[in-house]
């Protein structure tokens, strides 16, 4: 079937682009500038208190007519709107992460004279990884169900393909229908795999007290 | 000996409106021992804190090896000190905490062998060596590939003695290091602190509950009360016959 190529690049650049969007915005979130901090919590809010469907439309219909800002292409709306959408929501995750590991574990690394910076990539950052991977691991597949609005703005991912197999052969609805949830399965079967390879991954060496 | 190595002036420390320290003054001298004893909650962690730049005091100074540790020069005025400032004064210091706090996701080596690489710039191959031979030393050279949560408590805590070694401190400073320990593990860490004591390079503090052991490693006394230093001396003349009435109701708790 085609359209398996378009669901697969999107959610490729999704992942990258979320994954990026979620650690910039995480840390932004922790940064001792303020304007930064109210900014980063502006976005992250707005990106969770609204649809995504709303936020790709804004992106692809609204944006050009309003500002006259074309973002290029249906694939980069596409992208963009998914990985702002999810970054905001794990970038809650990066935020959280990091606050949890354990104060004493910032005293020792300070008691062994290292920088703030140090500390951050040395002690904190390399456990707080290990608390985000699982949840890391359930955006992974709730970005490949996304990937499946784009077709919403015409890109002819898989289930744009379904639907234009179904208006042409009307009593197939439920064969096409079957086969586009097989293809998600499939799609979706190594990233159930990769998570439980992160929750394996980080149940190990996390600070507890 | 001359010139202290650290010197407490007249530090004050509150914690929202509650004044926890009330004017502490204080020399410690090169090499010396120096164990803290007092009440809970008379201070005596945070005492140590806010040399291990953990805590910072609400008013006085701390004059570290000469050096003024919470505060610095710039055009002529003394300034609150920034993090590079810290990390200069500091670097002499090391501490040993009570609930261990070793890196959980780093083996036994590589909680050694981190700071010297990263902090002191030692290149990999003598940090690793200088780390294991540490280790070693306290008697973990089997478990250098281990990961803190297969250790026990007092194998943990002879962990962390061993990287604040390592970092070849002036000054070493000890929070409670076994009153998290099961009892039976109290021992060993004791011999350890026993035998860095008795090398004697070493200046320090020893926050503790461990009367016996205070006497026997220590050359002064500190008892800490009523957010001041109550009451100093030698261990026979703090633990003997102290007319102070706090101190003497203090130590009958351990007597029995
Ligand atoms: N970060 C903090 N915020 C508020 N209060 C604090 C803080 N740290 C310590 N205190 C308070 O300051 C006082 C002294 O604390 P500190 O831990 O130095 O006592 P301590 O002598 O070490 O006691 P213990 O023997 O129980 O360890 C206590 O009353 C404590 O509640
Ligand atoms: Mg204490």
């Amino acid at each position: 079937m085609q359209g398996i190529n378009i669901t697969i690049t999107v959610l490729i650049a999704s992942i990258v682009c979320g994954y990026l969007t979620a650690f910039i915005a995480g840390f932004c979130r922790l940064s001792n500038n303020i304007i930064l901090r109210k900014l980063t919590g502006l976005y992250v809010e707005v990106f969770r208190g609204t649809s995504l469907i709303v936020q790709l439309f804004w992106l692809y219909y609204a944006l050009p007519i309003l500002f006259g800002f074309d973002l290029g292409s249906d694939f980069w709306a596409g992208v963009l709107a998914i990985s702002l959408n999810y970054g905001a929501y794990m970038s809650e995750i990066v935020r959280g992460s990091i606050l949890s590991v354990a104060k004493g574990q910032t005293e020792a690394a300070t008691a062994l004279n290292m920088s703030s910076f140090q500390r951050m990539r040395l002690v904190i950052f390399p456990q707080a990884v290990r608390m985000m991977l699982p949840e890391f691991g359930n955006y992974l597949i709730q970005m490949l169900k996304a990937t499946s609005l784009v077709s919403l703005i015409g890109m002819t991912d898989i289930l744009y393909y379904g639907d234009i197999l179904r208006s042409s052969n009307l009593s197939q609805a439920p064969t096409v229908y079957l086969l586009v949830l097989i293809f998600y399965f499939i799609l979706a079967l190594p990233l159930i795999f990769l998570t439980r390879k992160m929750e394996g991954i980080s149940k190990k060496g996390v600070a507890s007290g | 000996m001359g010139e202290p190595i650290v010197r407490y002036e007249n530090v004050h420390k509150s914690f929202g409106a509650v004044e926890v320290l009330k004017g502490i003054n204080l020399d410690l001298k090169q090499a010396e021992k120096v164990a803290v004893i007092g009440p809970s909650g008379s201070g005596k962690t945070t005492i140590i804190r806010m040399l291990m730049t953990l805590e910072e005091p609400t008013s006085g100074e701390i004059i570290v090896d000469g050096k003024n540790l919470w505060h610095m020069e710039k055009n002529g005025q003394l300034v609150p000190a920034n993090e590079k400032h810290l990390r200069q004064v500091r670097g002499d210091i090391g501490m040993v905490f009570q609930h261990f706090n070793l890196f959980p996701h780093m083996t036994i080596l590589e909680n050694c062998m981190t700071a010297p690489i990263h902090v002191q710039k030692e290149d990999k191959k003598s940090a690793k060596e200088r780390s294991i031979e540490m280790l070693e030393k306290v008697g973990l050279g089997d478990k250098l590939g281990n990961y803190p949560s297969q250790l026990s408590g007092g194998q943990k805590q002879r962990v962390a003695m061993a990287r604040a070694l390592v970092m070849r401190p002036k000054i070493m400073l000890f929070d409670e290091v076994t009153s998290a320990l099961d009892p039976e593990l109290v021992e060993e860490v004791l011999e350890v602190i026993r035998d860095i004591a008795h090398e004697g390079r070493m200046a320090m503090v020893l926050v503790t509950h461990e009367m016996e052991f205070a006497r026997d490693i220590a050359d002064r006394v500190l008892f800490l009360d009523g957010g001041v230093i109550a009451e100093q001396g030698s261990p026979e003349e703090v633990f003997g016959n102290s007319e102070n009435k706090r101190l003497e109701s203090f130590l009958r708790r351990f007597r029995r």
